[in-house]
């Protein structure tokens, strides 16, 4: 399939491991990328908070290019998901908004005409393509790893804004493709919780303390791993968890995966075509946990 | 139909209490609530379970709970809807307040936040001869926020109560804009001013929790939006919140993208003295960060090509403008 792909700023800015990670990944999985360039931020839901309409007028610009492109957008950030669906909602429930935010669109010979997709990579990959499309593409089994989900709050809520309606399956997907890679799925409560990333800057006790609570109830129920779908998540849970332990006193050591990183060591990458080597937790334990196993697939074979 | 209700229990006159979750299998039928069906389980199967509620129609707000982890009202949400595939459903008291007995919490801390927010009219000026006169359209935005029922649906699920009692929380935020949205009140600013204090707007993390929990389409984190708008808008500007919401509009109209680097510096005040302590303490990651590669660029991100770019900056000029 073709996509208009919306990689969003932090998949080149905070996270630059995330986009030449998905771009390796969506070529094996033949999703063909044609890149929204010119296309601006969301917002993050932080420019919403001055002025939700600049926001809207942003976002529906973008659906207007993918829409003269005539191909779905596909992103790779809950937050960008999150906040790009909503949008569309509000554009959609109201035709005189509508209206007004295409008056502004016009100059660039634009229009939001309100037939674009706005899609997760994890969507797509559960949805499109198919969980078993998937794993007959993977080149080995993750069995040693448990993994916590983390979904980043804007691909979960509100869920009237995100299809869970018509797709009940996005509420379970990231754990589908844990399974998928072989891994054992760690649940917990805080798998649709915040990471703390919006405050960080304003309140960081508060901020670290989610990065804490989450980190660790993973590591006391086993997990040697958590995977999220958003990279704002991934900032935060990674980047801070070495304040996170000093602050709360636990010794928290909780690698944290991006979604393409772990579909990709299934898929045979090495941890380095991955970007491994650019978090902030060290990931060794996961990837001698894999490359123990693929020793002893190999000399079985 | 046949379901499992795995119910969170807790006595606290028994020797040594402790929680401890219970299982009542039930046959029930279809329109079942899960009140209706903890109301079953008291009437016939075990006349100690506590549990609250007075209108059943979601009136009242008595018998917000969580349900499958989630909070909502006993009374509005069916069996059928949140079973899953073996006909089970967990029940638990509300989160973030303190357990009374059972499925019972008790409501002081949401009422004393509530209290904080002073959720009464403050005219200013003379007395008028009549009545306070307010046109409808002037009240028409304030018809959602004025639907909450006090249930602490979205007290019960907000992140950041998790980890900070202090924080104000989504229902006393949501009635503190109902009164700085009333035309009738005349104490806006100074009501702003402290809501712009610690543990007030700034600190709500927007994870949506509240609206998604709030069972009146209250949507509290919308409210607390507006009311950062409103700050902002206002000219209460020092906090790191409205720093924060400035330099992201501001990198946007400028490259169209953000620019995670520069934002730190842009949030915590590039000139003010008083939080260069928060400056250095951000800095240790900074420098691992650096160490591993994972520092954002130094040059930003733009969206490519001229045109684009203009369009962006168009867009922000007219928005922006006509405001
Ligand atoms: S959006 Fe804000 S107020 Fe609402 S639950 Fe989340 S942190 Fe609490
Ligand atoms: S805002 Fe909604 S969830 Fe919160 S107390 Fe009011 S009605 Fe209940
Ligand atoms: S019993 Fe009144 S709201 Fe549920």
């Amino acid at each position: 399939m073709k996509v208009a792909f919306y990689p969003g700023c932090v998949s080149r800015g905070g996270c630059p491991e995330l986009y030449p990670a998905t771009i390796k990944v969506c070529q094996k999985l033949g999703i063909e990328l044609d890149e929204l360039t010119g296309a601006a931020c969301t917002g993050a839901g932080v420019l919403q908070e001055k002025d939700r309409k600049l926001g809207d007028t942003l976002n529906a610009r973008t659906f207007a290019m993918a829409e003269k492109k005539g191909l779905p957008i596909m992103t790779i950030c809950s937050t960008c998901q999150g906040v790009m669906s909503q949008a569309y909602k509000r554009l959609m429930d109201d035709a005189k908004y509508r209206e007004e935010v295409n008056a502004l669109l016009k100059e660039e010979g634009l229009e939001f005409k309100g037939t674009v997709v706005i899609k997760h990579l994890l969507w797509i990959m559960v949805e499109d393509i198919g969980v078993d499309r998937v794993k007959a593409l993977l080149t080995r089994q993750l069995p040693d790893l448990r993994i916590a989900p983390f979904y980043g709050c804007y691909i979960v809520r509100p869920s009237w804004a995100l299809g869970f309606a018509e797709h009940p399956d996005r509420q379970h997907s990231l754990e589908d493709l844990i399974e998928a890679v072989g891994a054992t799925v760690v649940d917990y409560d805080g798998k649709t919780k915040c990471c703390g990333l919006p405050i960080l800057l304003i309140n960081e006790k508060n901020s670290v303390d989610m990065v804490a609570k989450h980190t660790s109830t993973a590591q006391h129920l086993g997990a040697n791993a958590m995977v999220t779908p958003c990279p704002l998540c991934h900032l935060n849970l990674d980047g801070y968890q070495p304040k996170a332990a000093k602050q709360s006193g636990i010794g928290i050591h909780m690698p944290i995966l991006h979604l393409p990183q772990l579909i990709g060591l299934a898929m045979g990458f090495s941890p380095k075509e991955m970007g491994m080597e650019r978090h902030i937790v060290s990931t060794r334990e996961v990837e001698e946990a894999i490359a123990g196993r693929s020793a002893v697939g190999a000399g079985r074979r | 139909m046949r379901v499992t209700l795995d119910i969170g229990r807790f006595n606290p006159d028994a020797p040594n209490a402790k929680p401890y979750r219970q299982e009542f299998i039930l046959e029930v039928e279809e329109y079942y609530t899960v009140l209706d069906s903890l109301i079953y389980v008291r009437e016939y199967e075990d006349p100690t379970l506590a549990v609250r509620c007075s209108c059943r129609a979601s009136i009242c707000g008595s018998c917000a709970m969580r349900v499958n982890g989630h909070a909502s009202l006993g009374c509005k949400t069916k069996l059928i809807s949140v079973m899953d595939k073996d006909g089970r459903v967990r029940v638990d008291p509300v989160g973030n307040m303190p357990r009374v007995k059972d499925l019972v919490w008790d409501m002081k801390p949401f009422w004393d936040k509530i209290r904080a927010v002073d959720p009464f009219l403050q005219p200013e000026g003379p007395e008028p001869e009549e009545e306070y006169i307010a046109s409808p359209e002037s009240m028409l935005h304030l018809v959602g926020v004025m639907g909450c029922i006090m249930c602490g649906a979205c007290v019960s699920d907000c992140t950041v109560l998790e980890v900070d009692e202090n924080f104000l929380g989504p229902a006393a935020l949501a009635k503190a804009y109902r009164f700085t949205g009333d035309p009738r009140d005349g104490k806006t600013k100074e009501r702003l001013k402290e809501l712009n204090e610690y543990s007030g707007i700034w600190d709500c993390t927007r994870c949506m929790e509240c609206v998604q929990a709030c069972p009146k389409g209250v949507a509290p984190m919308e409210r607390i939006m507006a009311l950062r708008d409103k700050t902002i808008a206002a000219g209460i500007r020092n906090t790191n919140g409205a720093r924060h919401a400035e330099a992201v509009s501001d990198f946007v109209k400028k490259s169209g993208k953000l620019d995670e680097l520069r934002l730190v510096p842009r949030t915590y005040g590039m000139f003010n003295p008083m939080s260069l302590n928060s400056l250095f303490a951000a800095i240790p990651v900074g420098l691992r960060a650096l160490r591993r590669g994972k520092l954002p660029p130094i040059i930003p991100h733009k969206v490519e090509g001229k045109e684009n770019l203009q369009a962006v900056r168009r867009i922000f000029d007219k928005v922006e403008g006509k405001k």
